[in-house]
């Protein structure tokens, strides 16, 4: 098993680990972890798949910032929804 | 090439409403942005006329796609753009919706605080549907995918109330796994063929594991998106309490552009790798999504939910496709292709006939909020007399989503009877005639309460906090309604449309 394939298959299973826990995670905050945790896994195999060629293949590398970009978007949007409705959660409790 | 130069207009249609974006961004007065909206819109509709002219007429015998690729590096390296009948019909569909819809909330909006964030918003979303019709390159369709999704959960936020949020939040977190999904479909498919531009795909995909698991995650990710049931518990809730307009573009266009894909991705990218067996369970799942659908509309207690339940249902027969995909023993290449595409032809129909006939149905439910400032389906008793023209809509919109004729769903509908018969699946003709009692009866349940009798209504509580709503807002409604029904005369012209570049 080559080093690229290592990091392949360990890519699908945080792929994977990352996708049970999104699914079966009531907690909000935990399942945007494991949704994370999933991207990672995603980016892990991009990663692989540069490194498998005889050159570093540039393309992937290019997905993988654009995937970063995303999922960060994407993380933080969340995270200021949860803050909002803990927010009015708190004020309807205070009411 | 005589080609090029229409290919060439090709950007606009994402340049536009993404300069729409910016400009409402800078013009923070409530006529500039109205006004930004507008311009924006007119400009969409320009270039889709330019490129509906320019597009070849001679139906099933082209094979003419639009191809522009950006910056001039051609794939595998460079992303193109290209265009052909189906993704020119979706394009048309979202320039008319979009159109009606900005006008629509340049009054809906007129006096809330959310207009400020909503402009943007909207046409950062327009973007990102319009650059997912035009791409031809499954990375860049992951991006476009990412910005609808940040974007209509932004706008479903608007409302700012914790039944808005909490819809957003899962939404949001539906679309990103749904997302990753396909994200790992990507890194598959670029590891066995080495390209991610679809025609080079189309060329090369052969039946194999890695194949088969690309095209299993794709389908999860995009039927996660397009709400298939089992998947389909984040869409009520994220439909039902968006802002109007939103909800109607929602369900009018957000989910078909995941459904587009998924056609795209079945019927030619990964065609080798489809079996019978995932057609067939695809065609189960969208049988089972119209009866729950419609069993759930007839249950929903609020009218939005109602609508959005309808779209679930909707949603089912668009995946009915699949299954009459298949081929039976014995039938030729030119026979399975014809049969492709009048399945296509079909669910096109479908597409366009549900999405005007919804959108006219979330604004009609839009308006009655606005003057009611509830959308109670038990509280709108004798309604008909306060609201004729937003009911009159209801109704219309109502009519073509059950079938009736002269609607276009009820083209829509003869349509994918005819496939189904004539590949003798007579199972699908049944479920599609229960489909239509169910969505009949949730329909008239709501009618019913409305046009009752106005001495009975008298004693009803004359609505207290009832305000009149500016009179272009049912009559945006009520443009699409009609729209509806001029589709169900004019069938051929959507028909000739979608074979353009399905010649094999």
């Amino acid at each position: 098993m080559t080093q690229a394939m290592l990091y392949a298959v360990f890519g699908i299973v945080l792929f994977g680990v990352g996708l049970f826990g999104a699914l079966a995670i009531a907690h909000v905050m935990k399942k945007l972890l494991a949704i994370n945790i999933c991207g990672v896994g995603v980016f892990m195999v991009f990663i692989a798949n540069a490194s498998s060629g005889v050159a570093a293949d540039y393309v992937p590398h290019a997905m993988v910032l654009t995937g970063i970009v995303v999922a960060v978007a994407g993380t933080a949007m969340a995270l200021s929804l949860v803050v909002r409705i803990n927010t009015l959660e708190q004020q309807e409790e205070d009411a | 090439m005589p080609l090029s130069d229409v290919s060439s207009l090709l950007p606009l249609l994402v340049a536009i409403p993404l300069t729409g974006a910016i400009f409402s961004v800078l013009i923070n007065s409530k006529h500039g942005q109205v006004l930004t909206g507008l311009l924006a819109a007119l400009s969409l509709a320009l270039v889709i006329g330019v490129i509906l002219l320019g597009l070849p007429s001679d139906g099933l015998q082209s094979t003419a796609v639009f191809r522009y690729p950006i910056a001039g590096w051609e794939a595998p390296l460079g992303i193109a753009l290209s265009l052909d009948g189906f993704s020119a019909l979706l394009l048309t569909l979202t320039t008319f919706l979009v159109t009606v819809l900005t006008f629509y909330s340049a009054y809906y909006f007129s006096a809330s605080p959310a207009r400020v964030r909503f402009w943007p918003l909207w046409w950062l979303l327009v973007a990102g549907i319009n650059a997912l019709f035009l791409s031809a390159d499954i990375f860049n369709v992951y991006v476009t995918l990412e910005i609808i999704g940040l974007a209509a959960v932004a706008l479903v936020a608007l409302s700012g109330n914790k039944a808005g949020l909490t819809a957003a939040l899962r939404y949001l977190l539906v679309g990103l796994l749904g997302s990753l999904c396909y994200l790992m479909a990507v890194a598959l498919l670029y590891h066995v063929y080495g390209t991610l531009d679809f025609a080079q795909l189309a060329a090369e995909a052969e039946s194999n594991p890695l194949s088969w698991s690309a095209l299993v995650l794709i389908t999860v990710g995009l039927v996660l998106k397009t709400a298939l049931v089992p998947l389909h518990f984040w869409l009520p809730h994220a439909h039902g309490s968006a802002p109007a307009p939103v909800s109607a573009i929602l369900s009018a266009l957000v989910v078909k552009a995941s459904f587009y894909l998924l056609v795209r991705f079945w019927m030619e990218i990964l065609a080798p790798a489809v079996t019978n067996g995932a057609l067939i369970l695809l065609g189960i799942l969208g049988g089972l999504a119209i009866l729950w659908g419609c069993i759930q509309a007839l249950r929903a207690t609020r009218l939005k939910l109602m609508v959005a339940y309808s779209t679930v249902a909707q949603i089912g027969y668009l995946f009915l496709l699949f299954p009459l995909l298949m081929s039976a023993e014995g039938t030729s290449a030119a026979q399975l292709a014809v049969q492709h595409q009048s399945a296509l032809a079909a669910v096109s129909y479908f597409i366009v006939a549900h999405a005007c006939a919804k959108a006219a149905m979330f604004i009609a439910a839009g308006n009655i909020i606005h003057s009611l400032g509830h959308d109670d389906i038990a509280k709108l008793q004798g309604m008909a007399k306060y609201m004729p023209l937003s009911l009159f809509t209801f109704a219309i919109a109502g009519g073509s989503l059950i079938g009736l004729p002269p609607s276009a769903g009820f083209i829509a509908k003869w349509l994918l009877l005819n496939v189904a018969i004539d590949t003798q699946q007579w199972w699908w003709v049944v479920i599609i005639l229960t489909g239509g009692l169910l969505a009949a009866l949730a329909i008239f349940r709501v009618l019913d309460l409305a046009f009752i009798k106005s001495e009975q209504a008298s004693e009803q509580v004359a609505p207290a906090h009832w305000r009149k709503v500016p009179v272009a807002m049912p009559l945006s409604g009520l443009a699409l309604a009609l729209c509806t029904m001029a589709l169900g005369f004019n069938a051929d012209l959507i028909i000739d449309l979608i074979t353009i570049g399905g010649g094999e």
